[in-house]
């Protein structure tokens, strides 16, 4: 379980999340929120990437707020990044194996790329350079968080990009997952279709938890929200 | 062989042994062993240090060994060693030199090696540099490599420097005839105090003719890394050079590339890229659990394997 107590992070002069509470013990939970409203420094706070100006983060009981980005990773947390990182030299292989905490064999690597709709032979011994798109990276990063199999795992809009592959190859992937580490899955996201498939959905706003709790109580309020923004933009009506 | 000099010659080629077809080992200053094969000849000069290794036409999947290695501290030398490549042959060269220095007197090796294929020969020629020694001597290592492509020629150089060498200025000159190509791939990691400078010097003189020549380098500490390039492009031709370096502590690297176009239809590419290790790399591998100085070490390990 996650317990974020009292979460405020300021930069610039600027509050990004402002007194932000939640626990996360679901197998699913969606956050979502307009762009700018702190939804990926959330990730990054939770993952050890940027550190909190005040609060508290508690894993399982433990708090782990000092704790470094490698001490949380080993403690269970994983963060599949919304813009994947390339590597001059590392192999396909090489990070699926890094993510799994052991040399795999390529058929071991195999299995986790074609979860994710890559054809595994044509990849394996790619490098992560700039010769993969960037909806391959982003599927490549799917399957390193797959890999890594942890209690905790955070996804930053793993939608992005998976055009040519499906949303229910995605949910698939999630579901496999959780069944797999009966951990909870945190996914960052815009899109209704992964909205609903949560279990619980977090709203931010400017920094602040506007709305929280489950799908049938929260999305109906984002999609009307949603749908009088489009209206104002259109400007007719 | 003694124990160190057995060592120092599995980490230039490879070996845990005398080889079998050709091959020549020099050890401490002078010429070891050496052995033909029946396609290939290695003649010891009569004028100068070093050998002549005659491959025949249409020789094809052998291999030649020419390790040399250094055990003494003190020595210094100087090596010519002459290839000549017969028409439409085919074969794998591993030269490489290890210097173990435990005294406190510098240790040198410089090798020339002049390679000369003639048409359509294809040579894979493999070069390590190695140093090791608890004592304060210099091991310092000059390879020089000079390419004389015939028409339809191929070959491809990998050339490895990976810590232990001092100082190291490293020539490798190509000229290049019709339909021929000379590709080369360094790797060099200097740490320490330790200065590495290498430079490419290519001649496209034939029709049709290409090169490719790559360096990836790491300078760690306080060491420091020169790297130019200079590529002429006399007739139709392709030539691209890369530099693609990280630098880490306080190193320092400097590319220095010159690309000659001398005629209309050459085409001639330069890349140079240097810089530090990006944090965001850093992040990510230490989100998979690895500590920051691991995920350097994989970083590194990746990006000159």
């Amino acid at each position: 379980m996650l317990e974020l107590q009292n979460i405020t992070y300021q930069a610039d002069g600027k509050t990004i999340l402002d007194d932000v509470s939640l626990t996360i013990d679901e197998r699913f939970v969606a956050i979502t929120g307009p762009n700018g409203s702190g939804k990926s420094t959330l990730a990054k706070i939770v993952t050890g990437i940027l550190p909190p100006t005040s609060g508290r983060i508690l894993l399982d009981g433990q708090d782990i707020t000092e704790l470094s980005i490698t001490e949380r990773a080993q403690a269970g947390v994983t963060f599949a990044f919304q813009q994947p990182v390339r590597f001059k030299g590392l192999t396909v292989l090489d990070l699926i194996s890094l993510a799994a905490g052991k040399k795999l064999s390529a058929a071991a690597a195999c299995d986790y790329l074609s979860d994710v709709g890559l054809c595994a032979r044509d990849y394996v011994n790619r490098e992560l350079n700039a010769s993969l798109s960037g909806g391959e990276l982003k599927r490549i990063e799917i399957a390193m968080a797959n890999a890594r199999g942890t209690k905790l795992t955070i996804f930053d809009e793993p939608e992005a990009g998976i055009d040519l592959w499906s949303f229910q190859s995605l949910i698939r992937v999630f579901e496999n997952m959780h069944e797999r580490t009966n951990g909870s899955i945190v996914i960052i996201s815009h899109q209704e279709r992964i909205l609903d498939i949560a279990d619980k959905i977090v709203l931010l706003k400017a920094g602040k938890i506007d709305a929280i709790g489950t799908k049938e109580e929260i999305l109906p309020a984002i999609l009307a929200s949603s749908a009088s923004c489009h209206k104002m933009e259109g400007g007719k009506d | 062989m003694d124990a160190i000099q057995k060592t120092l010659l599995q980490q230039v080629s490879d070996l845990h042994e005398v080889p079998k077809g050709a091959y020549s080992i020099r050890i401490n200053g002078r010429l070891d062993s050496k052995g033909s094969s029946e396609n290939i000849e290695i003649v010891t000069k009569d004028n100068l240090p070093g050998i002549d290794i005659y491959v025949k036409p249409g020789t094809k999947n052998e291999s030649v060994h020419i390790p040399v290695i250094i055990a003494q501290t003190g020595i210094k030398e100087l090596v010519y060693n002459d290839f000549h490549i017969g028409e439409d042959s085919d074969i794998v060269i591993v030269a490489g030199c290890g210097i173990h220095n435990s005294g406190d007197q510098t240790s040198e090796h410089s090798g020339i090696h002049r390679f000369f294929l003639e048409k359509n020969a294809r040579v894979k020629y493999v070069e390590k540099h190695y140093g090791e020694g608890e004592g304060t001597g210099e091991r310092i290592m000059n390879p020089t490599t000079e390419v004389t492509l015939g028409e339809g020629a191929y070959l491809e150089m990998e050339t490895t420097q990976i810590r232990g060498i001092d100082n190291t200025i490293r020539v490798t000159k190509g000229t290049v005839g019709k339909d021929a190509s000379f590709i080369v791939r360094e790797k060099i990691l200097t740490h320490g105090k330790q200065f590495a400078e290498t430079g490419f010097d290519v001649k496209l003189e034939g029709e049709n003719s290409s090169t490719h020549v790559v360096s990836r380098s790491v300078a760690q500490d306080e060491s420091r890394q020169l790297f130019r390039s200079h590529i002429d492009g006399d007739n139709l031709c392709e030539g691209r050079s890369e530099c693609d370096a990280i630098i880490m502590d306080s190193a320092v690297v400097s590319a220095i590339p010159e690309i000659n176009a001398n005629h209309p239809d050459a085409s001639l590419v330069h890349e140079a890229a240097i810089g530090r290790i990006a944090g965001e790399q850093l992040i990510k591998l230490m989100t998979l659990g690895l500590t920051q100085k691991e995920a350097e070490e994989q970083i590194i390990n990746g990006f000159l394997k």
